[in-house]
Protein backbone atom coordinates (compact mmCIF):
# COMPACT_ATOMS: atom_id res chain seq x y z
CA UNK A 1 0.00 0.00 0.00
CA UNK A 2 2.68 2.89 1.19
CA UNK A 3 6.10 2.03 0.90
CA UNK A 4 6.74 4.08 4.13
CA UNK A 5 5.55 1.36 6.40
CA UNK A 6 8.73 -0.75 6.41
CA UNK A 7 11.00 2.26 7.44
CA UNK A 8 12.17 1.44 10.64
CA UNK A 9 11.25 4.18 13.14
CA UNK A 10 13.72 4.27 15.82
CA UNK A 11 16.16 4.46 12.91
CA UNK A 12 14.41 7.34 11.47
CA UNK A 13 14.19 9.34 15.28
CA UNK A 14 17.89 8.01 15.77
CA UNK A 15 19.01 9.48 12.77
CA UNK A 16 17.44 12.85 13.56
CA UNK A 17 18.49 12.95 16.92
CA UNK A 18 22.00 12.62 15.62
CA UNK A 19 21.35 15.52 13.25
CA UNK A 20 20.10 18.10 16.03
CA UNK A 21 23.31 17.09 18.05
CA UNK A 22 25.49 17.96 15.09
CA UNK A 23 23.53 20.98 14.33
CA UNK A 24 24.08 22.20 18.12
CA UNK A 25 27.52 21.20 18.28
CA UNK A 26 28.92 23.25 14.99
CA UNK A 27 26.30 25.97 15.90
CA UNK A 28 28.07 26.57 19.36
CA UNK A 29 31.72 26.64 17.88
CA UNK A 30 30.52 29.13 15.64
CA UNK A 31 29.36 30.93 18.23
CA UNK A 32 32.07 31.01 20.60
CA UNK A 33 34.00 32.15 17.69
CA UNK A 34 31.87 34.82 17.05
CA UNK A 35 31.38 36.27 20.45
CA UNK A 36 34.71 36.54 21.49
CA UNK A 37 35.23 38.30 18.02
CA UNK A 38 32.22 40.53 18.88
CA UNK A 39 33.53 41.04 22.15
CA UNK A 40 36.83 42.49 20.81
CA UNK A 41 35.33 44.56 18.58
CA UNK A 42 33.43 46.36 20.83
CA UNK A 43 35.83 47.11 22.94
CA UNK A 44 37.67 48.62 20.53
CA UNK A 45 35.36 50.71 18.97
CA UNK A 46 34.03 51.59 22.60
CA UNK A 47 38.15 52.53 23.69
CA UNK A 48 39.62 53.63 20.68
CA UNK A 49 36.51 55.59 19.01
CA UNK A 50 37.38 58.25 21.32
CA UNK A 51 40.59 58.49 20.23
CA UNK A 52 39.87 59.34 16.93
CA UNK A 53 40.56 63.16 16.57
CA UNK A 54 41.91 64.97 13.48
CA UNK A 55 44.81 65.13 15.61
CA UNK A 56 45.73 61.40 15.85
CA UNK A 57 46.44 62.11 12.29
CA UNK A 58 48.26 65.48 12.16
CA UNK A 59 50.04 65.38 15.21
CA UNK A 60 53.31 62.93 16.21
CA UNK A 61 53.52 60.53 19.30
CA UNK A 62 53.94 62.57 22.35
CA UNK A 63 57.13 62.87 24.72
CA UNK A 64 56.07 61.09 27.97
CA UNK A 65 54.33 63.53 30.57
CA UNK A 66 53.37 66.09 27.29
CA UNK A 67 49.61 66.01 26.80
CA UNK A 68 47.65 65.24 23.93
CA UNK A 69 49.55 63.75 20.44
CA UNK A 70 48.39 61.78 17.76
CA UNK A 71 49.93 59.43 15.65
CA UNK A 72 51.02 60.79 12.03
CA UNK A 73 54.80 59.72 12.29
CA UNK A 74 53.35 56.37 13.15
CA UNK A 75 50.60 56.07 10.94
CA UNK A 76 52.76 57.25 7.86
CA UNK A 77 55.53 54.75 8.99
CA UNK A 78 53.43 52.12 8.57
CA UNK A 79 52.36 53.07 5.05
CA UNK A 80 55.96 53.61 3.84
CA UNK A 81 56.82 49.72 5.74
CA UNK A 82 54.34 47.96 4.36
CA UNK A 83 53.82 50.09 0.87
CA UNK A 84 57.80 49.09 -0.06
CA UNK A 85 57.56 45.47 1.54
CA UNK A 86 53.97 45.13 -1.31
CA UNK A 87 56.56 46.89 -3.85
CA UNK A 88 59.60 44.17 -2.89
CA UNK A 89 57.49 41.42 -2.50
CA UNK A 90 54.68 41.47 -4.73
CA UNK A 91 57.28 40.45 -8.33
CA UNK A 92 58.97 37.82 -5.98
CA UNK A 93 56.24 36.29 -4.73
CA UNK A 94 54.18 36.45 -8.18
CA UNK A 95 57.12 35.19 -10.36
CA UNK A 96 58.04 32.41 -7.33
CA UNK A 97 54.69 31.39 -7.80
CA UNK A 98 54.71 31.43 -11.23
CA UNK A 99 57.85 29.57 -11.57
CA UNK A 100 55.92 26.71 -9.45
CA UNK A 101 53.16 26.35 -11.20
CA UNK A 102 54.07 26.95 -14.74
CA UNK A 103 57.95 25.95 -15.07
CA UNK A 104 58.67 24.08 -12.02
CA UNK A 105 55.69 21.78 -11.89
CA UNK A 106 56.91 18.06 -10.01
CA UNK A 107 60.78 19.10 -10.54
CA UNK A 108 63.12 18.77 -7.26
CA UNK A 109 63.73 22.52 -7.33
CA UNK A 110 60.02 23.18 -6.84
CA UNK A 111 59.21 20.36 -4.60
CA UNK A 112 62.08 22.45 -1.87
CA UNK A 113 60.58 25.38 -2.90
CA UNK A 114 56.92 24.58 -1.91
CA UNK A 115 58.49 22.96 0.91
CA UNK A 116 60.58 26.22 2.41
CA UNK A 117 57.77 28.42 1.53
CA UNK A 118 54.97 26.17 3.46
CA UNK A 119 57.41 26.58 6.47
CA UNK A 120 58.21 30.12 5.75
CA UNK A 121 54.39 30.54 6.09
CA UNK A 122 53.89 28.94 9.96
CA UNK A 123 57.09 30.11 10.80
CA UNK A 124 56.98 32.76 14.25
CA UNK A 125 57.32 36.13 13.17
CA UNK A 126 59.48 36.59 16.14
CA UNK A 127 62.13 34.11 14.67
CA UNK A 128 61.88 36.17 11.19
CA UNK A 129 62.39 39.75 13.18
CA UNK A 130 65.52 38.07 14.73
CA UNK A 131 67.12 36.85 11.31
CA UNK A 132 66.75 40.63 10.34
CA UNK A 133 68.43 41.89 13.14
CA UNK A 134 71.39 39.24 13.52
CA UNK A 135 71.61 39.83 9.50
CA UNK A 136 70.84 43.28 8.83
CA UNK A 137 70.31 45.45 11.81
CA UNK A 138 73.39 43.84 13.73
CA UNK A 139 75.95 44.77 10.52
CA UNK A 140 74.80 47.67 10.25
CA UNK A 141 75.07 48.83 14.03
CA UNK A 142 71.28 50.77 13.86
CA UNK A 143 67.77 49.75 12.98
CA UNK A 144 66.33 50.76 10.26
CA UNK A 145 62.95 51.38 8.30
CA UNK A 146 65.03 49.32 5.00
CA UNK A 147 65.28 46.41 8.04
CA UNK A 148 61.61 46.61 8.90
CA UNK A 149 60.65 46.31 4.90
CA UNK A 150 62.81 43.18 5.11
CA UNK A 151 61.20 41.85 7.87
CA UNK A 152 57.51 42.28 6.29
CA UNK A 153 59.13 41.14 3.14
CA UNK A 154 60.14 37.62 4.28
CA UNK A 155 56.56 36.90 5.70
CA UNK A 156 54.50 38.40 2.92
CA UNK A 157 56.63 36.44 0.13
CA UNK A 158 55.28 33.31 1.22
CA UNK A 159 51.78 33.94 1.27
CA UNK A 160 51.90 35.58 -2.31
CA UNK A 161 54.11 32.39 -3.50
CA UNK A 162 51.48 29.87 -2.40
CA UNK A 163 48.05 31.88 -3.32
CA UNK A 164 49.69 32.83 -6.76
CA UNK A 165 50.57 28.80 -7.22
CA UNK A 166 47.31 27.80 -6.00
CA UNK A 167 44.95 30.23 -8.37
CA UNK A 168 47.26 29.81 -11.49
CA UNK A 169 46.68 26.10 -10.87
CA UNK A 170 42.86 26.90 -10.97
CA UNK A 171 43.47 27.77 -14.83
CA UNK A 172 42.10 25.09 -16.23
CA UNK A 173 44.78 23.34 -18.55
CA UNK A 174 42.69 23.63 -21.89
CA UNK A 175 43.40 27.28 -21.81
CA UNK A 176 47.00 27.11 -21.72
CA UNK A 177 46.85 24.34 -24.86
CA UNK A 178 44.83 26.30 -26.68
CA UNK A 179 47.24 29.40 -26.28
CA UNK A 180 50.12 26.55 -27.37
CA UNK A 181 47.99 25.78 -30.21
CA UNK A 182 48.15 28.55 -32.08
CA UNK A 183 52.29 28.79 -31.82
CA UNK A 184 52.62 30.91 -28.61
CA UNK A 185 56.36 30.13 -27.27
CA UNK A 186 55.76 29.11 -23.39
CA UNK A 187 56.76 32.19 -21.47
CA UNK A 188 53.90 34.25 -23.52
CA UNK A 189 51.22 31.65 -22.15
CA UNK A 190 52.52 31.82 -18.84
CA UNK A 191 52.70 35.69 -18.59
CA UNK A 192 49.64 36.78 -20.92
CA UNK A 193 46.97 34.11 -20.94
CA UNK A 194 47.61 32.15 -17.71
CA UNK A 195 48.68 34.72 -15.32
CA UNK A 196 46.27 36.71 -16.99
CA UNK A 197 43.30 34.59 -16.39
CA UNK A 198 44.08 34.11 -12.53
CA UNK A 199 44.86 37.90 -12.08
CA UNK A 200 42.27 38.67 -9.83
CA UNK A 201 42.83 35.39 -7.48
CA UNK A 202 46.91 36.82 -7.59
CA UNK A 203 45.57 39.97 -6.54
CA UNK A 204 43.58 38.41 -3.65
CA UNK A 205 46.93 36.84 -2.83
CA UNK A 206 48.39 40.22 -2.18
CA UNK A 207 45.93 42.25 -0.30
CA UNK A 208 45.92 39.40 1.81
CA UNK A 209 49.43 39.23 2.43
CA UNK A 210 49.24 43.30 2.82
CA UNK A 211 46.43 42.46 5.47
CA UNK A 212 48.77 39.96 7.40
CA UNK A 213 51.77 42.24 7.38
CA UNK A 214 50.06 45.46 8.55
CA UNK A 215 49.60 44.30 11.53
CA UNK A 216 53.06 42.78 12.24
CA UNK A 217 54.71 43.63 15.45
CA UNK A 218 57.58 40.88 16.54
CA UNK A 219 59.35 41.37 13.44
CA UNK A 220 59.62 45.47 13.96
CA UNK A 221 60.56 45.33 17.50
CA UNK A 222 63.73 43.97 16.21
CA UNK A 223 63.96 46.13 12.55
CA UNK A 224 62.28 49.31 12.07
CA UNK A 225 62.11 49.80 15.81
CA UNK A 226 60.34 53.21 16.46
CA UNK A 227 60.68 57.06 16.09
CA UNK A 228 59.24 59.43 18.38
CA UNK A 229 59.61 61.94 15.47
CA UNK A 230 58.41 62.20 12.18
CA UNK A 231 60.76 60.40 9.38
CA UNK A 232 60.75 59.04 6.35
CA UNK A 233 64.46 57.92 6.43
CA UNK A 234 64.26 54.24 5.26
CA UNK A 235 67.79 54.01 6.88
CA UNK A 236 66.69 55.43 10.67
CA UNK A 237 64.48 54.05 13.00
CA UNK A 238 61.03 54.47 11.35
CA UNK A 239 57.44 54.50 13.86
CA UNK A 240 54.97 52.31 12.92
CA UNK A 241 51.36 51.60 14.54
CA UNK A 242 52.15 47.87 15.66
CA UNK A 243 55.02 49.03 17.84
CA UNK A 244 53.73 51.99 18.99
CA UNK A 245 50.67 50.21 20.02
CA UNK A 246 52.75 47.59 22.12
CA UNK A 247 54.88 50.36 23.55
CA UNK A 248 51.88 52.93 24.43
CA UNK A 249 49.50 50.27 25.82
CA UNK A 250 51.73 49.37 28.30
CA UNK A 251 52.65 53.04 29.37
CA UNK A 252 51.68 54.61 32.72
CA UNK A 253 50.48 57.29 30.95
CA UNK A 254 46.37 58.04 29.88
CA UNK A 255 46.83 59.82 26.44
CA UNK A 256 49.35 57.14 25.66
CA UNK A 257 47.12 54.59 26.43
CA UNK A 258 44.23 55.81 24.68
CA UNK A 259 46.28 56.65 21.31
CA UNK A 260 47.10 53.10 21.89
CA UNK A 261 43.43 52.17 21.37
CA UNK A 262 43.17 54.67 18.51
CA UNK A 263 45.91 53.38 16.58
CA UNK A 264 44.58 49.64 17.09
CA UNK A 265 40.83 50.72 16.04
CA UNK A 266 42.80 52.33 12.95
CA UNK A 267 45.10 48.92 12.34
CA UNK A 268 41.61 47.14 12.86
CA UNK A 269 39.46 48.89 10.87
CA UNK A 270 42.72 48.73 7.39
CA UNK A 271 42.96 44.83 7.90
CA UNK A 272 39.10 44.46 7.36
CA UNK A 273 39.04 46.73 4.43
CA UNK A 274 41.57 44.99 2.87
CA UNK A 275 40.17 41.94 3.61
CA UNK A 276 36.75 43.18 2.12
CA UNK A 277 38.68 44.42 -1.25
CA UNK A 278 39.85 41.28 -1.79
CA UNK A 279 37.20 39.38 -1.53
CA UNK A 280 35.15 42.18 -4.01
CA UNK A 281 38.01 41.42 -6.20
CA UNK A 282 37.77 38.19 -5.88
CA UNK A 283 34.21 37.85 -6.24
CA UNK A 284 34.54 39.86 -9.51
CA UNK A 285 36.87 37.58 -11.45
CA UNK A 286 34.19 34.50 -10.61
CA UNK A 287 31.38 36.77 -12.47
CA UNK A 288 33.56 38.15 -15.19
CA UNK B 1 54.07 16.64 -59.76
CA UNK B 2 54.77 20.50 -60.26
CA UNK B 3 51.79 21.13 -58.08
CA UNK B 4 53.14 19.32 -55.55
CA UNK B 5 56.56 20.81 -55.52
CA UNK B 6 54.82 24.49 -54.90
CA UNK B 7 53.60 23.50 -51.92
CA UNK B 8 56.19 22.12 -50.62
CA UNK B 9 58.38 23.89 -48.36
CA UNK B 10 61.32 23.88 -45.20
CA UNK B 11 59.01 24.32 -42.50
CA UNK B 12 61.63 26.35 -40.87
CA UNK B 13 61.63 28.97 -43.61
CA UNK B 14 58.24 29.68 -44.41
CA UNK B 15 56.59 32.84 -44.12
CA UNK B 16 52.61 33.41 -42.76
CA UNK B 17 51.09 32.46 -46.10
CA UNK B 18 53.26 29.53 -46.57
CA UNK B 19 51.29 26.07 -47.29
CA UNK B 20 48.19 27.93 -48.06
CA UNK B 21 45.88 26.03 -50.34
CA UNK B 22 45.56 26.93 -53.67
CA UNK B 23 42.10 27.55 -54.67
CA UNK B 24 42.22 27.12 -58.20
CA UNK B 25 39.96 24.34 -58.65
CA UNK B 26 40.84 23.15 -62.06
CA UNK B 27 43.85 21.66 -61.23
CA UNK B 28 43.00 20.24 -57.72
CA UNK B 29 40.43 17.70 -59.64
CA UNK B 30 43.82 16.25 -61.85
CA UNK B 31 46.25 15.95 -58.82
CA UNK B 32 45.20 15.25 -54.82
CA UNK B 33 47.89 17.11 -52.73
CA UNK B 34 48.06 15.15 -48.81
CA UNK B 35 48.63 18.11 -46.65
CA UNK B 36 49.45 15.18 -43.86
CA UNK B 37 50.54 11.90 -44.37
CA UNK B 38 50.80 9.35 -41.35
CA UNK B 39 53.39 6.37 -41.50
CA UNK B 40 53.16 3.66 -38.95
CA UNK B 41 52.95 5.95 -36.23
CA UNK B 42 52.93 4.38 -32.81
CA UNK B 43 51.72 6.59 -30.03
CA UNK B 44 52.41 5.70 -25.90
CA UNK B 45 51.17 7.02 -22.47
CA UNK B 46 53.80 6.22 -20.67
CA UNK B 47 53.51 2.57 -20.82
CA UNK B 48 50.10 2.26 -22.27
CA UNK B 49 49.81 2.22 -26.38
CA UNK B 50 47.06 4.57 -27.74
CA UNK B 51 47.65 4.61 -31.17
CA UNK B 52 49.08 1.39 -33.05
CA UNK B 53 50.53 1.17 -36.58
CA UNK B 54 48.47 4.31 -38.03
CA UNK B 55 48.99 4.92 -41.49
CA UNK B 56 46.44 7.68 -43.04
CA UNK B 57 46.93 10.83 -45.92
CA UNK B 58 44.85 13.70 -45.19
CA UNK B 59 44.27 15.19 -48.60
CA UNK B 60 44.42 19.20 -49.16
CA UNK B 61 41.24 21.54 -49.23
CA UNK B 62 39.42 18.09 -47.69
CA UNK B 63 37.47 17.82 -44.62
CA UNK B 64 38.37 14.38 -42.89
CA UNK B 65 36.55 13.08 -39.86
CA UNK B 66 37.96 10.61 -37.20
CA UNK B 67 35.25 8.66 -35.93
CA UNK B 68 34.96 5.69 -32.98
CA UNK B 69 33.86 5.15 -29.88
CA UNK B 70 35.23 7.04 -26.56
CA UNK B 71 39.30 5.61 -25.89
CA UNK B 72 39.51 4.67 -29.46
CA UNK B 73 42.76 7.00 -30.04
CA UNK B 74 40.50 9.37 -32.28
CA UNK B 75 41.51 12.73 -30.11
CA UNK B 76 45.05 11.02 -29.75
CA UNK B 77 45.75 10.83 -33.47
CA UNK B 78 44.52 14.72 -33.99
CA UNK B 79 46.97 16.08 -31.09
CA UNK B 80 50.25 14.58 -32.76
CA UNK B 81 49.24 15.90 -35.91
CA UNK B 82 50.06 19.47 -34.35
CA UNK B 83 52.23 17.45 -31.62
CA UNK B 84 50.35 18.89 -28.73
CA UNK B 85 50.94 15.91 -26.55
CA UNK B 86 54.81 17.32 -26.48
CA UNK B 87 53.49 19.56 -23.98
CA UNK B 88 53.18 16.40 -21.18
CA UNK B 89 56.00 14.13 -20.17
CA UNK B 90 55.79 11.04 -20.61
CA UNK B 91 53.66 11.14 -23.59
CA UNK B 92 55.93 10.06 -26.90
CA UNK B 93 55.24 9.39 -30.28
CA UNK B 94 57.03 6.72 -33.49
CA UNK B 95 56.53 6.89 -36.61
CA UNK B 96 56.26 9.59 -39.55
CA UNK B 97 53.77 12.33 -39.94
CA UNK B 98 55.04 14.50 -43.14
CA UNK B 99 53.57 17.74 -43.38
CA UNK B 100 54.04 18.48 -46.95
CA UNK B 101 56.98 16.21 -46.91
CA UNK B 102 58.74 17.08 -43.78
CA UNK B 103 58.74 15.01 -41.13
CA UNK B 104 56.86 16.46 -37.93
CA UNK B 105 57.84 14.19 -35.58
CA UNK B 106 61.83 14.11 -36.06
CA UNK B 107 64.04 16.01 -33.20
CA UNK B 108 64.57 20.16 -33.77
CA UNK B 109 61.22 21.45 -35.19
CA UNK B 110 60.04 24.53 -33.90
CA UNK B 111 56.91 23.66 -32.73
CA UNK B 112 55.41 26.94 -32.20
CA UNK B 113 56.04 27.40 -35.87
CA UNK B 114 54.25 23.90 -36.26
CA UNK B 115 51.50 25.12 -34.83
CA UNK B 116 50.96 28.46 -36.21
CA UNK B 117 50.65 26.25 -39.62
CA UNK B 118 48.69 23.55 -37.97
CA UNK B 119 46.03 25.40 -36.12
CA UNK B 120 43.66 23.57 -33.58
CA UNK B 121 40.16 24.05 -31.91
CA UNK B 122 38.79 22.48 -28.58
CA UNK B 123 36.53 20.35 -27.55
CA UNK B 124 35.34 23.41 -24.64
CA UNK B 125 35.41 27.08 -26.00
CA UNK B 126 38.29 28.67 -24.60
CA UNK B 127 38.54 32.24 -25.30
CA UNK B 128 41.39 34.13 -23.85
CA UNK B 129 40.40 36.06 -20.86
CA UNK B 130 41.16 39.66 -23.37
CA UNK B 131 38.92 41.70 -25.47
CA UNK B 132 37.67 40.19 -28.54
CA UNK B 133 39.78 41.92 -31.22
CA UNK B 134 42.91 40.87 -28.57
CA UNK B 135 41.74 37.35 -28.23
CA UNK B 136 42.27 37.54 -32.43
CA UNK B 137 45.29 39.48 -32.72
CA UNK B 138 47.30 37.84 -29.92
CA UNK B 139 47.90 34.85 -32.34
CA UNK B 140 48.43 37.05 -34.84
CA UNK B 141 51.36 39.32 -33.38
CA UNK B 142 53.29 36.32 -32.76
CA UNK B 143 54.22 35.84 -36.43
CA UNK B 144 53.72 39.26 -37.97
CA UNK B 145 54.01 42.61 -37.81
CA UNK B 146 50.69 44.52 -38.86
CA UNK B 147 49.57 48.19 -38.59
CA UNK B 148 47.27 49.33 -36.90
CA UNK B 149 44.86 49.35 -39.80
CA UNK B 150 46.21 45.90 -40.90
CA UNK B 151 45.62 44.16 -38.02
CA UNK B 152 41.76 45.74 -37.63
CA UNK B 153 41.35 44.23 -41.17
CA UNK B 154 42.85 41.29 -40.28
CA UNK B 155 40.38 40.96 -37.55
CA UNK B 156 37.25 42.06 -39.14
CA UNK B 157 38.48 39.30 -42.05
CA UNK B 158 39.15 36.34 -39.65
CA UNK B 159 35.92 36.73 -37.60
CA UNK B 160 33.45 37.31 -41.30
CA UNK B 161 35.23 33.81 -41.85
CA UNK B 162 33.98 32.32 -38.42
CA UNK B 163 30.82 34.29 -39.44
CA UNK B 164 30.94 35.97 -36.24
CA UNK B 165 31.38 39.62 -37.44
CA UNK B 166 27.97 40.70 -37.46
CA UNK B 167 27.23 39.39 -34.31
CA UNK B 168 30.77 40.88 -32.35
CA UNK B 169 31.50 44.11 -34.99
CA UNK B 170 29.88 46.56 -31.65
CA UNK B 171 31.00 45.03 -29.36
CA UNK B 172 35.49 44.19 -29.93
CA UNK B 173 36.28 45.71 -26.66
CA UNK B 174 34.21 43.79 -24.44
CA UNK B 175 35.75 40.74 -23.50
CA UNK B 176 35.74 37.22 -25.17
CA UNK B 177 34.09 35.64 -22.68
CA UNK B 178 31.25 37.32 -22.34
CA UNK B 179 29.95 36.00 -25.78
CA UNK B 180 27.35 33.01 -25.44
CA UNK B 181 28.89 29.29 -25.84
CA UNK B 182 28.90 29.19 -29.81
CA UNK B 183 29.73 32.56 -30.08
CA UNK B 184 32.75 31.60 -27.94
CA UNK B 185 33.89 28.46 -29.81
CA UNK B 186 33.20 30.91 -33.28
CA UNK B 187 35.58 33.31 -32.05
CA UNK B 188 38.08 30.76 -30.89
CA UNK B 189 38.00 29.26 -34.70
CA UNK B 190 38.45 33.10 -35.80
CA UNK B 191 41.56 33.00 -33.80
CA UNK B 192 42.73 30.06 -35.26
CA UNK B 193 41.86 30.93 -38.59
CA UNK B 194 43.67 34.52 -38.24
CA UNK B 195 46.84 33.57 -37.64
CA UNK B 196 46.81 31.76 -41.51
CA UNK B 197 47.83 28.47 -40.83
CA UNK B 198 47.45 25.70 -43.66
CA UNK B 199 45.70 23.01 -41.60
CA UNK B 200 42.79 23.49 -39.11
CA UNK B 201 42.45 20.78 -36.43
CA UNK B 202 39.05 20.59 -34.88
CA UNK B 203 39.08 18.21 -31.36
CA UNK B 204 35.00 17.27 -30.94
CA UNK B 205 34.19 21.47 -32.08
CA UNK B 206 30.65 21.03 -31.24
CA UNK B 207 29.89 18.72 -28.53
CA UNK B 208 29.59 21.56 -25.52
CA UNK B 209 27.34 23.32 -28.14
CA UNK B 210 23.29 23.47 -28.86
CA UNK B 211 22.07 22.37 -31.89
CA UNK B 212 21.78 26.22 -33.47
CA UNK B 213 25.22 26.70 -32.84
CA UNK B 214 26.25 23.33 -33.93
CA UNK B 215 24.35 23.86 -37.41
CA UNK B 216 26.86 27.25 -37.81
CA UNK B 217 29.90 25.59 -36.86
CA UNK B 218 29.10 22.68 -39.23
CA UNK B 219 28.45 25.47 -41.74
CA UNK B 220 31.47 27.19 -41.40
CA UNK B 221 33.10 24.10 -41.63
CA UNK B 222 32.15 23.24 -45.35
CA UNK B 223 32.92 26.97 -45.87
CA UNK B 224 36.52 26.93 -44.90
CA UNK B 225 37.54 24.12 -46.60
CA UNK B 226 38.03 25.61 -49.54
CA UNK B 227 40.40 27.47 -48.20
CA UNK B 228 41.99 25.41 -45.48
CA UNK B 229 42.63 21.36 -44.86
CA UNK B 230 40.50 20.46 -42.20
CA UNK B 231 40.72 17.43 -39.89
CA UNK B 232 37.55 16.94 -37.34
CA UNK B 233 37.14 14.76 -34.30
CA UNK B 234 33.54 13.73 -33.52
CA UNK B 235 31.50 11.21 -31.61
CA UNK B 236 28.38 12.56 -33.61
CA UNK B 237 28.11 9.93 -36.56
CA UNK B 238 25.58 12.09 -38.87
CA UNK B 239 28.01 15.26 -38.29
CA UNK B 240 30.94 13.55 -39.68
CA UNK B 241 28.32 12.49 -42.69
CA UNK B 242 27.26 15.84 -43.36
CA UNK B 243 30.29 17.76 -43.01
CA UNK B 244 33.74 15.10 -43.73
CA UNK B 245 34.71 13.99 -47.56
CA UNK B 246 36.88 11.80 -46.20
CA UNK B 247 36.25 9.50 -42.75
CA UNK B 248 38.56 7.47 -40.61
CA UNK B 249 37.09 4.59 -38.59
CA UNK B 250 39.00 3.87 -35.28
CA UNK B 251 38.75 1.36 -32.71
CA UNK B 252 41.09 0.71 -29.24
CA UNK B 253 44.23 2.78 -30.90
CA UNK B 254 43.73 1.03 -34.37
CA UNK B 255 42.21 2.44 -37.59
CA UNK B 256 40.19 -0.05 -38.74
CA UNK B 257 38.72 2.01 -41.65
CA UNK B 258 39.36 4.73 -44.03
CA UNK B 259 37.42 5.93 -46.96
CA UNK B 260 35.52 8.32 -48.86
CA UNK B 261 32.96 9.52 -46.38
CA UNK B 262 30.11 8.14 -48.65
CA UNK B 263 31.66 4.99 -49.09
CA UNK B 264 32.07 4.07 -45.72
CA UNK B 265 28.58 5.28 -45.07
CA UNK B 266 26.22 3.50 -47.23
CA UNK B 267 28.80 0.42 -48.06
CA UNK B 268 31.66 -0.33 -45.27
CA UNK B 269 33.86 -2.49 -46.13
CA UNK B 270 34.08 -4.16 -42.85
CA UNK B 271 32.40 -5.70 -40.60
CA UNK B 272 33.31 -3.47 -37.65
CA UNK B 273 32.73 -0.08 -39.06
CA UNK B 274 29.05 -1.31 -40.21
CA UNK B 275 28.55 -2.45 -37.04
CA UNK B 276 29.54 1.13 -35.55
CA UNK B 277 28.15 2.97 -38.58
CA UNK B 278 24.65 1.50 -37.91
CA UNK B 279 24.33 1.42 -34.27
CA UNK B 280 24.66 -2.05 -33.40
CA UNK B 281 27.91 -1.48 -31.76
CA UNK B 282 29.37 1.83 -29.79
Amino acid sequence: MNNTSNIDKNIFAQRKRANKIGLTLSMGAMLIGMVFLLWILSVLLFKGFSAISLDLFTHSTPAPGSEGGGLANAIVGSLLLVGTCTFFSTPIGVLAGLYLSEYGDRSRVAAITRFVTDIMLSAPSIVIGLFVYAFIVAQARHFSGWAGTVALALIAIPVVVRTTENMLRLVPGSLREAAYALGTPKWKVAFKVTLRAAQSGVMTGILLALARVSGETAPLLFTALNNQFFSTNMNAPMANLPVVIFQFAMSPYDNWVELAWGGALLITFAVLGLNILARVVFREKVQG
Amino acid sequence: MMSNMKTMFDLNKIDSQGGKVETTNQHAEQVAVNALEVRNLNFYYGSFQGLKEINLDIEQGKVTAFIGPSGCGKSTLLRTLNRMYDLYPGQRAEGEINFYGQNILEPGQDLNLLRSRIGMVFQKPTPFPMSIYENIAFGVRLYEKLSRSEMDERVEWALNKAALWNEAKDKLNQSGLSLSGGQQQRLCIARGVAVKPSVILLDEPTSALDPISTGKIEELINELKHEYTIAIVTHNMQQAARVSDYTAYMYLGSLVEYGKTDEIFIKPKRKETEDYITGRFG
